[in-house]
């Protein structure tokens, strides 16, 4: 540590691994068990409000990804305000973990708020611990959340907020491949993704570089909760060759929705819940994990600096109802990560519980593996991850 | 107030000035300083260092040339075919549009009232797959079956020469229009054939609008990333997609400002290139 560069107190490097120490991936087994059920506190809102009441803003923000939440009327965000008072701007203003971060560090360096009172990150990109080491978000106040209690197991302990004293999973989901049947057959492996001449300039990946690589080196034959500096370049070279090549047209965030039901995209990488949710009107698109195994995530709520704790902790108290759970978790057809919510769900819609998308089977979970928290954290893979994207 | 300023008449010059000076001192100067100061840094987001890291920019250099390079020839392509559409088009409406000109004028300018992201957009859907003018093209034979036009070079190059036309076609139209169309008529009257007056009258007197618009097209079409990052792929990266993507995504400050300085001096020197090549009296018209 003579470099004159890395004197001051904390590096970024240093951050980092801080919030990669004790980076332990949750393990399958754990979240199989999570989606099995089990039984939940019940109640629960009204209690949020029983002892002393706390004092809530009127409005509550929420920043949050496309296609991330229930519609069908009495929305959730209704019942909320029905109970509460509390009416919530929902901004779908999240395209990915990267521009996120990159519009809302400048004031919450300055120990600003950004106008939100709760927001998103995913625990397969570095953000989440950047955000609890750099402190720029604000501890839950579990006073207020009784249905805590409703966590599932399996999502208590992750490696950047081992207690969850910062953060509560909004929903999981899965990375896989989707594809359009006007313009392709079935799209079941990264390699015809990238190789088959019938998709060529017509394939995208994500610029999440945990989503992409980990979906490659599955289909390398690597470990993608293990990653070597040789299994990683060998993965981040086959983005390269495809990208080189024009197989690849471009790195998307959550954007790819719109050309895929258009057409634009023959296959591309893609979320679970999301192409669940455009297949209703686009009955030609399809999804499916690679038969070399997919990626679970979570995303993860987190109060940032400016933010109101006392609405946001009522608000994730509500979200952790397994009745209103349910009703998000069936309409986005994502995971949820309440206790109880089964039961729920198959009063919403009896066909919910066999809906491998939002409670994945034995069968699914076997297919499904979690990123290296050391690789997200890499710099110099962050770095070698941007210039594959001409960046 | 009155007798003051007739008392100092000098100081009118400056005081017209000051205006100017100081918003260019306050939202240019300053910022570009801090830009000067922030490339020279080193170290990691958020504990940036300044050290003198004169590196930056050679290490910037050596990994971004092939996308600088590229944005130089995309911007000099667009400027030229922005320039060989918009003569025609200018010399038509000051010449020969007659009570029309001010429509046609109001027509070029028109795009400015929609969003430069949105206009862009719009192209997305114009030259899609699924779009209009790829049918066409391929209906006559033009495109193959599977080619394409978005995500390709042609469609970066054309969405700057769309989205820069107007700055070249307005310059070109006040040259133009200024022409005394008497120096035209005296030039036929010495028996110039129609091609020779325009080489030797009507050209080389628009040569300021042939000037500015050039100016006003290529410099910001270089630094543009918008086209390229709607339009294109990464094989398509311009400069100022890396400068962005350096600036809010990878959060590497040091290397954004000092790729900006790169640009800029790259843009100054092409500049004084061009200024000597053409003179400096077409530049100030």
């Amino acid at each position: 540590m003579t470099d004159p560069r890395f004197n001051d107190p904390l590096t970024r490097r240093q951050l980092l691994r801080r919030a990669a120490v004790g980076g332990t991936v949750l393990s399958l087994p754990a979240l199989l068990a999570a989606c099995g059920g089990g039984s939940a506190a019940s109640g629960t809102t009204a209690a949020a409000t029983a002892g002393g009441k706390p004092q809530l803003k009127d409005v509550l923000n929420f920043s949050n990804w496309t296609y991330y939440i229930d519609t069908k009327k009495p929305t959730t965000f209704q019942q909320f305000q029905e109970q509460t008072g509390v009416k919530v701007n929902y901004y779908e203003d999240v395209n990915s973990n990267d521009q996120y971060f990159a519009k809302v560090q400048g004031p919450l360096s300055q120990g600003k708020g950004i106008g939100r009172d709760i927001f998103v990150a995913t625990d397969n990109s570095r953000f989440p611990g950047l955000y609890v080491s750099q402190e720029w978000v604000q501890e839950l106040d579990k006073d207020l959340m009784p249905n805590f209690a409703n966590l599932v197991d399996a999502q208590s302990s992750p490696p950047f907020d081992p207690d969850r004293k910062f953060s509560m999973p909004w929903l999981s989901g899965m990375d896989g491949i989707a594809w359009n049947e006007d313009l392709t057959g079935p799209v079941t492996t990264v390699s015809q993704l990238f190789e088959d001449p019938k998709l060529h300039g017509k394939v995208t990946v994500w610029t999440e570089m945990g989503d992409t690589l980990g979906l490659v080196l599955l289909d390398n034959g690597d470990d993608p909760s293990k990653v070597t500096d040789e299994s990683f370049n060998s993965a981040l070279e086959r983005v390269k060759t495809a990208v080189d090549s024009g197989q690849i047209i471009k790195f998307t965030g959550n954007d790819y929705v719109a050309p895929l039901a258009k057409g634009d995209y023959a296959a591309c990488f893609a979320w679970s819940g999301d192409v669940a949710q455009l297949v209703v009107d686009n009955p030609k698109l399809h999804w499916g994990v690679p038969e070399k195994g997919g990626i679970i995530w979570t995303d993860n709520m987190l109060i940032p600096l400016g933010g109101d704790v006392p609405t946001a902790s009522t608000y994730m108290n509500f979200a952790y109802d397994p009745k209103i759970s349910a009703k998000i978790a069936v309409e986005t057809t994502y995971i949820s990560a309440v206790k109880g919510v089964k039961d729920e769900a198959v009063k919403i819609d009896p066909d919910a519980a066999k809906n491998p998308l939002i409670f994945p089977d034995d069968n699914i979970l076997a297919q499904l593996h979690q990123n290296d928290p050391a690789m997200l954290n890499n710099e110099d893979y962050v770095t070698k991850w941007q210039e594959v994207q001409g960046q | 107030m009155g007798a003051f300023f007739h008392r100092h008449r000098g100081l009118t010059p400056y005081l017209l000035l000051a205006p100017g000076i100081l918003w260019l001192g306050i939202f240019f100067l300053i910022p570009l300083a801090f830009l000067g100061y922030e490339s020279l840094q080193s170290g990691l987001f958020p504990n940036f260092e300044f050290t003198w890291e004169f590196s930056n920019f050679s290490d910037a250099l050596s990994l971004y040339h092939e996308q600088l390079v590229r944005s130089f020839f995309y911007a000099g392509i667009a400027t030229v075919a922005c320039l060989l559409l918009a003569y025609p088009l200018a010399y038509w409406i000051a010449f020969r549009a007659g009570p029309w000109r001010n429509l046609f004028l109001l027509v070029i300018v028109a795009p400015f009232f929609v969003t430069y992201l949105v206009r862009t957009l719009a192209w997305l859907n114009i030259l899609a797959n699924e779009g209009p003018v790829v049918g066409f093209l391929q209906w006559a034979h033009v495109l193959g079956e599977n080619d394409r036009l978005l995500a390709t070079t042609f469609a970066v190059v054309a969405g700057i020469t769309y989205n820069f036309f107007p700055f070249m076609a307005l310059p070109l139209y006040v040259s133009l229009e200024q022409i005394d169309p008497r120096l035209l008529e005296a030039a036929k009257d010495l028996y110039a054939s129609s091609t020779k007056a325009f080489l030797r009258v009507t050209l080389p007197l628009s040569a300021p609008g042939i000037v500015a618009g050039t100016l006003l097209t290529f410099i910001p079409a270089a630094g543009d990333f918008i086209n390229a990052a709607l339009l294109g792929t990464p094989k398509q990266a311009m400069i100022g997609n890396v400068i962005q993507a350096k600036f809010l995504e990878s959060l590497d400050y040091p290397t954004a400002a000092a790729l900006s300085f790169i640009l800029m001096g790259m843009i100054l020197v092409a500049l004084l290139v061009y200024a000597r090549v053409v003179g400096t009296e077409k530049l100030t018209g």
